[in-house]
């Protein structure tokens, strides 16, 4: 791998950039690895990274339907933040908030993770407590948070408007360590890492059906033919419910579409990401200079990767409120990404009823932040066959009734 | 230089002046010009600065497609950023800044990154300030975010008004060019309801402009006469000004209208946002110019050639004196004569295709241009404005070549449709190798419901080159959409007759790399052919890798000019044809759209509307001090001069406890719930049983959602057989109903009931205190309110001082307590008339904390303090309140999963610090040692924590792992501040144990 830095792109320039090599190699499949995860997203990514940097297991390939980064990983948000509620919840999170912290360094990417800081207003007498709770409990986890004040809050957002006629702000949840990253880079930064382990990315090729022998995975079928594997790892988002249904299995997933929007690039204005959750909206200002927005989900499955336009309307409606000046922003994009929720709103990792075959999804509308962490996770669970971080993730949590339900600390999980 | 003509301006009233100012500066145009236009007039070429080398740049386009010239507009609570001239209506006084640049438009520092160009390629940012780590925070992103960015952040709360219109049609037509305005005939003459809007001020399109002959007559004259035909259709609406902004779903469309951003002295909306429900729609969008790709080609003077006719032909405006037009089709050939026509000089039409021919090309060498066909644009020369181009064969280096002077450039890469409506809600496309572009494939249309296409497409938006073809399309369009034969007639045409199109998109074919590293592709995010090419040699090869790597289609313009020219180099680099590269995705609005006009008139004191209970009013003259409860505003307290919360929480409770104190309930849900079934399904709804209560009695019961968890709680009147009244929580109202209803109609649509919320139909006072029962004497009842005629949770109709009123035994505060409801209207003058009558005991009105405290003395939890969506009955101890009987109701089955089954869980307890202070809300209480991801152990956590006047300290109730059974030890809580608290566990129950006070 040609390592990148400030010295590599002044001596290219010279040649007018034309020996720059590929981020990634484009190979066609083997007949067999040691390990597949079906799923070039960040998560499934980060997973094939962490097999090789863990636990050495490099014989890899990863299986993308369209082309790598582009579901969830490449639509969202970006807020990165560990302020959970839940201990399980807190420690997956902060794990991978604190390798977001050192992610350019290790994959020689700049994925510009940008610890920006993250308020959540507190907004009703009710919400407040909520946070103050959080707070508590995030001082045992480990995760560093405060409650602050309106005028601290100001002070780190001057363009929010305080005295809202309906919701004024009363404080907010403040972590300064929380911030923002770049999608796409996350997810090409793996990219390129893996296909340097010698791992295979393999981009336009759909998995189609999933091979058992005597309750054991044993290869994937795809639309570039039948690939074997010891160990299967499926990291689908979106779509789990359809992949699983292949190997035979049930997931309690909804499919949702979750929508954003960004406006026209202005001048920095807003240094910190906002969060609104009893308006419903939330907002930070992308180093491009758009105010990038997202609100709240489709009330109905679907998986179209659109979604209502009625609920742009509610997040801007929400964010105007908050921030007056964006009234004359102008919106210039809007889109949409199927996201996979869980009943209590946390995700999976878990084994799965198919022996050797792995799962990984259920983030939700807030697994960007999640990335690091879960592939670590995700890499010690098919390596080892449990992992701390994982095991209260499981998908017997469900039959079992033991929630990790999130949404008690925030109506809009990012 | 640019310059105002004598003659020409079709769109424009010279008679007319109209002054405004552009970076400070005095300047006049005229009325009809566009700000673009106007600046033109008067030869401002260079009006803005790019977004990543601070380039100067001029006007590139004459409609929304433009790239370059964008501004900020008016000022303070009026300011706007990001506006495109081109799209700007000019009025007088309007005030225009430039963007981008430091310390001024001529003189911009930022235009360093210009020279380091090369060593700032496509995605160089990804591949450097990795190190020193903290330097991306502190140094490296500050400085990119201060560079990138274009227009200013306005700082005032908007003065403008905004508002949603609504329109339900049979068919919607969107652009108003010849193909629209045909079509709307066409369906207009069908009966349909038709709406039919237009981005700009004027209808008619580029016909005009063309110089197409329609019926015999000049183009104006057909669309004049159309127009005034379509106005007279009852059945058919138009409007300008207003932009198909997206189409959705199921026939949904957003338009977006500018109402009086032209006029900004007029009263009235600035925009309006349509939501239009269409049974069809017809995209008659129409087309846009590409660019050329040659270096230079982003200098200012170099345009469109279709904007440098536009401005000739439209507003009198030459974007030059001696022009040269680089064209890969014919109708490039249409400006060149435009200009000559206006008397400018044309000093050359460069044409790379070698020998084409065409009735435009023949007009062009009769009026004596210089036409050099196989020839490309080695170079634009030029800094800020250009000053001549460097010719050359196309298919050559670029090497050498003569310079042609010219203070103008017109270049013209054939026409894309403008698919973006098509493909907003999955419309595919085709591509079209003929006229290289994409086209909406008719066979995969966007569908809607019915699983039958929605959207069509007609005239130059369908691919349509000719004006004949764009009409007759148009009918066609109209035909498929509403299943009729169209009989309208179609004017004839008289158009040139033009040939085919070289798919030529660099200049010259061989250009080495300095060259294609001059070549812009995208104009205002600084995209050139070698990002493109950089992208592809990287891997990044996917259409949408190349587009976010290089941010290529990125810009305010999303890439309404660059798309198909960075797809032609993309696939030219990978060796691969267009349509197998394929498009990125249109998304929705077709140009940006306010965010003022998305959130329309909800704003302020109407961004979500305000509930006021019927004593609002007496509590605001008050002066209660009040909280937000969901969209409620309840009193939090009534303090009095000299006050403070506090102290007014303190003298509430101790009134109430010691006389006679009064709530505002009227906040409190009530769903009547009726039917034959109506017991079934409250049995089913509640975990208690709830069929079984008798009429004139109530109960409180207990709602859980299919997971077992608790979710709202309430008392439940049965008012007759078949009738029962709901309470539920304030917060709860409208989503148990809700909840209610999903049931009723998704699961048990065949129980007979029905359901209606009629929380605001009445008003609810809860008179609460060891007097409240004299108060209610003193009033006068009809009815008997003994301890013995009505009972606690017993309920009876009475008429209590001449209010026609039902009256609650039941408590919510341990105290003697009625809960008394009149009907709404009357609520102010029965609350008033209690305070009335109350005087003597000192009745004291209360707010909702000391509502909180009281419930907490008493041990009864609250949905949202104790419940947190985690929590079941069980661990509240309310175990008593779930039924053994019932063979099912919500949430039972969840209940039994071995984890909420197990009694080994966090249950609730009372706690009490040991010096009487009182605990921080949301403490956990901490467990020795770290669990296995190094977290501190827990063991429970605060759910209620008050400051109680009534023992004078401090209470809480927490949810402790196996609580009950650890009565009397002492736990150590979290204190919020990194130190520990340590609190000991008691009852629930602070005060009044037995229900001495409430049972009198
Ligand atoms: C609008 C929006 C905003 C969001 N905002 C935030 C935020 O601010 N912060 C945050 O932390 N999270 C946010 N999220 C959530 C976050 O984007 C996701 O949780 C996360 O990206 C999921 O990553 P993933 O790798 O699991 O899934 P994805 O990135 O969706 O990857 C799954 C991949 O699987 C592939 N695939 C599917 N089926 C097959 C098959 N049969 N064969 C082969 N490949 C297949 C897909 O093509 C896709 O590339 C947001 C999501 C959305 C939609």
């Amino acid at each position: 791998m040609r390592h990148y830095s400030v010295f590599a792109i002044v001596k290219e320039a010279m040649g007018y950039h034309q020996g720059w090599e590929r981020a990634w190699r484009n190979p066609t499949p083997k007949a067999h690895y040691d390990a597949i995860i079906i799923g070039a997203g960040g998560h499934g990514l980060a997973t094939a990274y962490y097999l090789g940097k863990n636990f050495g297991i490099t014989n890899v390939a990863v299986i993308e339907k369209g082309w790598l980064g582009g579901g969830n990983t490449g639509r969202n948000t970006t807020i990165i933040r560990s302020n959970y509620l839940q201990d399980p919840s807190a420690a997956i999170y902060e794990k991978s908030r604190s390798l977001y912290e050192t992610l350019s360094q290790d994959l020689n990417y700049n994925i510009m993770f940008s610890p920006r800081g993250v308020i959540m207003l507190a907004q009703t007498e009710h919400e407040k407590r909520g946070y103050l709770r959080t707070a508590h409990a995030n001082s045992l986890q480990g995760v560093e948070t405060r409650f602050i004040t309106p005028r601290e809050v100001k002070e780190l957002c001057p363009i929010i408007h305080l005295e809202g006629p309906r919701y004024p702000v009363l404080g907010g949840l403040w972590q300064a360590r929380g911030g923002t990253a770049r999608h796409d880079a996350v997810a090409w930064g793996y990219a390129r890492a893996c296909s340097a382990m010698g791992m295979d990315i393999i981009q336009q090729c759909e998995v189609t059906a999933i091979h058992r022998e005597n309750g054991t995975v044993s290869a994937i079928e795809t639309t570039k033919g039948r690939i074997g594997c010891n160990k299967l790892g499926i990291v689908v988002a979106g779509h789990s419910s359809h992949v699983a249904d292949m190997a035979g299995f049930r997931l309690p997933i909804e499919s949702v579409a979750l929508q954003a929007l960004v406006s026209e690039p202005i001048k920095p204005c807003m240094d910190v990401v906002v969060m609104a959750n009893t308006v419903h909206g939330y907002m930070s200002q992308s180093d491009k200079g758009e105010m990038v927005i997202g609100g709240g989900a489709d009330g109905y499955n679907n998986y179209t990767q659109r979604g209502s336009f009625q609920h742009i309307e509610e997040t801007v409606r929400a964010l105007v409120e908050t921030f007056p000046m964006i009234s004359r922003l102008k919106m210039l994009r809007q889109w949409g990404g199927i996201v996979d929720m869980t009943g209590d709103r946390s995700p999976i990792i878990s084994k799965t009823p198919v022996e050797n075959c792995f799962i990984n999804c259920g983030w939700g509308t807030g697994g960007f932040k999640a990335i690091p962490g879960s592939g670590w996770a995700m890499a010690e669970l098919m390596a080892k066959g449990h992992s701390p971080l994982a095991d209260e993730f499981g998908l017997n949590r469900f039959r079992e009734g033991r929630f990790i339900d999130e949404s008690v600390a925030a109506g809009v999980a990012h | 230089m640019s310059h105002r003509l004598p003659q020409g301006g079709r769109l424009i009233d010279k008679t007319r002046t109209v002054s405004f100012t552009f970076n400070g500066q005095k300047m006049r145009g005229v009325a009809g010009d566009t700000l673009a236009s106007a600046l033109l007039a008067e030869d401002q070429m260079l009006v803005g600065r790019s977004f990543k080398y601070h380039r100067p740049r001029g006007i590139m386009a004459s409609g929304a497609e433009e790239p370059n010239a964008l501004v900020g507009l008016g000022r303070d609570a009026r300011f706007e950023p990001n506006q495109r001239v081109t799209t700007t209506e000019l009025f007088e006084g309007l005030e225009a800044q430039s963007q981008n640049h430091w310390p001024s438009l001529e003189t911009d520092i930022g235009v360093v990154n210009n020279y380091l160009a090369r060593f700032l390629p496509a995605g160089f940012y990804y591949k450097t300030f990795i190190h020193p780590r903290p330097f991306w925070k502190y140094v490296f992103e500050p400085i990119i975010r201060q560079s990138a960015g274009l227009g200013k952040a306005p700082k005032d709360r908007d003065a403008d008004r905004y508002e949603h219109f609504y329109a339900h049609v049979d068919l919607l037509i969107i652009g108003g060019g010849i193909a629209g305005l045909q079509a709307a005939l066409a369906a207009g003459k069908l009966g349909k309801r038709v709406l039919l809007i237009e981005q700009t001020a004027h209808w008619g399109g580029r016909a005009p402009v063309d110089g197409i002959e329609l019926g015999g007559k000049s183009a104006d004259a057909w669309i004049a006469a159309t127009v005034a035909a379509l106005g007279k259709m009852k059945n058919v609406t138009l409007r300008n000004r207003t932009m198909g902004a997206g189409v959705y779903d199921h026939g949904y469309a957003l338009a977006y209208e500018r109402v009086t951003d032209h006029a900004p002295m007029v009263d009235g909306p600035r925009h309006r946002l349509w939501r239009i429900r269409a049974a069809r729609i017809i995209t008659a969008t129409g087309a846009i110019e590409r660019p050329l790709s040659f270096a230079g080609n982003d200098i200012p003077g170099v345009m469109l050639a279709s904007a440098l006719r536009d401005y000739i032909v439209n507003y009198g405006v030459a974007a030059g004196k001696c022009i040269v037009i680089a064209t890969n089709n014919d109708d490039g050939y249409r400006s060149a004569l435009v200009a000559k026509e206006a008397g400018l000089e044309v000093a050359a039409v460069i044409d790379p295709r070698p020998a084409a021919t065409g009735d435009l090309i023949e007009a062009a060498r009769s009026a004596g241009i210089p036409i050099k066909q196989g020839m490309a644009i080695a170079e634009a020369q030029g800094g800020k404005r250009v000053t001549g181009v460097k010719i050359c064969a196309q298919d050559s280096d670029g090497s050498t070549g003569e310079v042609i002077a010219c203070d103008a450039v017109g270049m013209s890469g054939g026409w894309s449709p403008v698919v973006h409506l098509w493909s907003h809600c999955g419309g595919k496309l085709i591509w079209d190798a003929a006229q290289a572009c994409f086209r909406p494939d008719p066979a995969r249309p966007p569908l809607s419901h019915d699983g039958e296409g929605f959207v069509f497409a007609a005239g130059a938006a369908d691919g349509h080159a000719t004006a004949a073809a764009a009409l007759a399309s148009a009918n066609a369009a109209v035909g498929a959409a509403t299943g009729h034969a169209i009989t309208t007639r179609l004017p004839k045409v008289a158009e040139a007759v033009m040939g085919d199109l070289a798919p030529i998109w660099i200049m010259p074919a061989r250009a080495n790399i300095q060259k294609r590293a001059k070549m812009w592709l995208d104009f205002q995010n600084d995209v050139k052919v070698s990002d493109v090419q950089l992208a592809a040699r990287e891997g990044y090869e996917s259409v949408e890798h190349t587009k976010r790597y290089t941010t290529l289609g990125m810009a305010t313009d999303q890439g309404k000019l660059s798309n198909i020219n960075g797809l032609a180099v993309l696939a030219d680099a990978l060796q691969a044809e267009i349509p197998a590269v394929g498009t990125t995705t249109f998304r929705p609005p077709y140009t940006p759209i306010s965010m003022g006009a998305i959130a329309g008139e909800a704003r302020g004191d109407i961004f979500q509307p305000l509930r006021r209970t019927p004593m609002f009013d007496w509590h605001v003259a008050q002066g209660a001090d009040f909280e937000p409860v969901g969209q409620w505003r309840r009193p939090y307290c009534y303090p009095r001069v000299g006050e403070d919360r506090h102290a007014a929480v303190t003298r509430e409770i101790n009134a109430t406890r010691g006389a006679l104190g009064l709530l505002d309930a009227s906040t409190l849900g009530k769903i009547i719930v009726k039917g034959p079934d109506a017991g079934r399904f409250m049995d089913m709804l509640y975990t208690n049983m709830m069929s079984t209560l008798k009429p004139g009695r109530c109960r409180y019961g207990l709602m859980c959602n299919e997971n077992g968890f608790l979710m709202d709680d309430g008392v439940v009147a049965r008012l007759d057989e078949d009738t029962f009244l709901v309470h539920t929580t304030t917060g709860g109202a409208d989503h148990i109903h809700a909840h209610m209803e999903d049931w009723l109609q998704c699961e048990w649509w065949d129980f007979k009931v029905y359901t209606a919320n009629v929380t605001e139909r009445w008003a609810q006072v809860a008179v609460v205190g060891p007097k409240a029962r004299k108060l209610l004497e003193k009033l006068g009842s009809d009815t008997d309110l003994s301890a013995e005629a009505l009972p606690f949770m017993a309920w009876t109709d009475a008429k209590i001082g001449g209010f026609e009123a039902r009256v609650f035994r039941i408590s919510f505060s341990g105290e003697l307590s009625f809960e008394i409801a009149v009907p709404a209207s009357q609520g102010l003058e029965f609350w008033e008339t209690l305070i009335e009558a109350g005087a003597e005991w000192n009745i004291t009105p209360y707010g909702t904390e000391a509502l909180h405290v009281m419930r907490a003395e008493k041990g009864f939890i609250m949905i949202g303090d104790e419940t947190d969506g985690t929590v079941i009955p069980q661990d509240l101890g309310l175990d008593w309140a779930i039924s053994k009987k019932k063979e099912d109701y919500l949430g039972k089955r969840a209940q039994a999963r071995s984890f909420m089954d197990n009694p080994d869980r966090w249950k609730l307890v009372g706690l009490e610090t040991l010096d009487g202070g009182v605990l921080p809300d949301g403490a956990y209480v901490i467990r020795a040692g770290r669990n296995a991801n190094g977290q501190n152990n827990v063991q429970g956590r605060v759910t209620s924590t008050y400051y109680s006047p009534t023992l004078d300290r401090g209470i809480a109730m927490a949810l402790i792992h196996n609580g009950p059974d650890r009565m009397g030890e002492v736990v150590n809580l979290t204190d919020g501040k990194g130190g520990q608290i340590k609190a000991r566990i008691c009852s629930t129950i602070f005060f009044d144990p037995e229900g001495e006070k409430q049972n009198v």
